[in-house]
């Protein structure tokens, strides 16, 4: 079997189930439990360090 | 010591280039070469000046490194007014031909304006857009200094150089007519170098956070960043005649190349017009409306399901040509699907004003974010319609696409970037607000209006265009000439002119209001310009 073919119909099966199984597996991950208050305190963080940086290791004040 | 070697780097770069000009095939290439000359000097000078003198302040971590942000919303502003004055005339001389005139021939002919327009729009204004917002935005959302020290300041300078070259190279003949990437290799390759700096800035800035999490809007950048690098290297592989020439030859071939031009040529819509702009939407936004985004799980999956699908939707660009069917339509579904992820962005967007529905009364920069997200939905409905083979068969080649193209880069990437520098400008020098608000009104309906004369003149003579072209008779002869739908067009073609006309006059009154915010607008109190004591 040439490449190309070989390339092209691995692309359109098996590469594509992969890529569509992680794509599901991120908004599983998006959705997983105990994520709302985990992206409720991401969300936030435009508001924190507006004037300058954070001096400690650990950011959230 | 470090001096020693710039000097001896920038030495050998004078030389080379004197050399250079001086051997020159083409005039372009001399021009250039004689540019890269003039300003290698200057900075030879500048360093032996400096070379043994005391170093003076030393980076403060301290502080953010906002003078840079600074030198890039003035850029912005220029080559916005730039770029969309460029786009007038080139409008009228599509209305008027007799702008092209005789003397200019070869130099400000419609031909040689048009890239200048696109490039100084997209790059010049887009780009420094880009450059300066990525490096305000991944500082505050990292609460770290940007990494790297001078070398943003190479970043900027050099973007800079690059857009001087090209431009000056479209004018004087220099392009390798691929669209959007016009400039010749020699300009592309310096493009990497600066391009490298720039990923190696952000990414190092990300690196060395103090914020656990990377939020969503430095997602969008570091995808922006990192696939631009990707398509202008696998576009822009060329071969040079001669080193002392800018033509160079595509080591892609027929189909080939136009598969890979269409697809650097969509993900630079995808990825410099959406995706980098997204991440402009994702901080200013909730910024503006002083409340967090709408729902940052949506947040995820529109990142992930952008990245996934636009990388796809290039071959749409290539319906009814040489490229097979099945790869053609491959590109209209994903670019399909597409219009989901989009529309869930536009979604976020706009509902993280829900409960502040209000401020869109009374603060017109908020307005003007809301109306860029808007037709952002617009133009992504638009897009995946027009992708669509039967749709494309009346469509493409006609001024209908001109129309989609501008309603999303005066629209989407416009609007959010007037909206960026209003929120910046104040922030930046420190002043309590604003010079006027009332002009940010007047911006924002002179921008609205000239965008909708433009798209809607734009649907009519390009619809109109596409029927006369394919309208036959009873003998399956054509019916018109191309000069006929020429002719038919004229009207419609002064209408978009002075839609155009609004939008520069509106980013003409931003520079005003921007300028007096700095000379004129109260100075901000206290916690901004109170010293930060050194660790």
């Amino acid at each position: 079997m040439e490449i190309y073919t070989l390339l092209r119909e691995f692309a359109d099966s098996w590469m594509l189930l992969f890529l569509f199984v992680v794509f599901l597996g991120v908004v599983f991950w998006a959705f997983r439990p105990g994520s709302t208050k985990m992206y409720q305190d991401t969300a936030n963080i435009p508001f924190r360090h507006d004037d300058k940086p954070a001096q400690s290791e650990e950011a959230r004040t | 010591m470090s001096n020693y070697l710039k000097l001896i780097a920038l030495g050998l770069v004078i030389l080379f280039s004197m050399i250079a000009a001086n051997y020159a095939r083409d005039i372009a290439y001399m021009v250039h070469a004689i540019i890269i000359m003039v300003i290698s000097a200057g900075l030879f000078i500048h360093t032996l000046r400096n070379t043994d003198e005391p170093v003076l302040n030393p980076a403060p971590q301290n502080e953010y490194f906002d003078s840079v942000v600074r030198f890039g919303v003035v850029a912005t502003a220029f080559w916005g007014v730039v770029g969309f004055l460029v786009g007038v005339i080139i409008a009228f001389q599509l209305a008027f031909p007799v702008l092209n005139f005789e003397w200019a021939q070869g130099y400000a002919n419609f031909g040689r304006l048009r890239p200048l327009h696109t490039s100084a729009v997209i790059f010049a204004f887009g780009g420094n857009a880009l450059i300066a917002t990525s490096f305000y935005i991944v500082q505050r959302t990292s609460a770290a200094r940007l990494w790297g020290g001078n070398l943003a300041w190479f970043v900027f300078w050099g973007y800079q150089l690059f857009i001087v070259l090209a431009a000056t190279g479209y004018l004087l003949g220099g392009s390798q007519s691929k669209e959007y990437a016009e400039p010749e290799w020699y300009i592309d390759l310096w493009l990497t170098v600066v391009w490298v700096a720039y990923l190696a800035v952000f990414l190092g800035t990300v690196i060395k956070r103090k914020e656990p999490h990377i939020y969503v809007a430095n997602w969008f950048f570091l995808a922006f960043i990192v696939t631009v690098a990707m398509l202008h290297v696998v576009n822009n592989l060329t071969i040079p005649v001669s080193i002392w020439g800018s033509k160079s030859v595509i080591v892609w071939a027929g189909v080939q190349d136009a598969m890979v031009q269409w697809w650097y040529g969509h993900n630079a819509v995808g990825f410099f017009l959406t995706a980098g702009f997204l991440g402009m939407m994702y901080y200013f936004i909730p910024k503006q409306a002083e409340r967090p985004v709408f729902s940052y799980k949506l947040s995820i999956i529109h990142f992930w399901a952008l990245i996934f699908l636009y990388i796809w939707a290039g071959p749409h660009h290539l319906h009814y040509t040489a490229l097979p069917d099945w790869a053609s339509t491959l590109g209209m579904v994903f670019s399909v699907i597409l219009w989901m992820p989009s529309w869930g962005g536009m979604i976020n967007g706009l509902m993280t004003l829900s409960g502040a529905w209000d401020k869109l009364r009374t603060d017109p920069v908020i307005r003007m974010m809301v109306i860029s997200v808007g037709f952002y939905g617009m133009s992504t409905f638009e897009g995946p319609m027009m992708s669509i083979r039967a749709v494309n068969s009346l469509s493409h080649y006609t001024d209908w696409t001109i129309g989609h193209v501008h309603s999303g880069a005066l629209g989407w990437n416009g609007m959010i970037t007037f909206g960026a520098l209003y929120y910046l400008t104040p922030v930046l020098w420190k002043r309590e607000r604003l010079y006027s608000l009332r002009l940010v009104d007047y911006h924002f309906w002179l921008a609205t209006i000239g965008i909708v004369l433009y798209a809607a003149s734009m649907w009519v003579t390009g619809i109109m265009e596409g029927l006369m072209w394919r309208e036959v008779d009873a003998n399956g002869f054509l019916v018109n000439s191309f000069a006929d739908t020429v002719a038919a067009k004229k009207p419609m073609n002064i209408v978009r002119g002075l839609g155009g006309v609004m939008f520069l006059s509106g980013a003409l009154i931003m520079c005003y209001n921007l300028w007096m915010t700095v000379r004129r607008a109260p100075a901000k109190e206290a916690s901004l310009s109170v010293t930060v004591p050194a660790e």
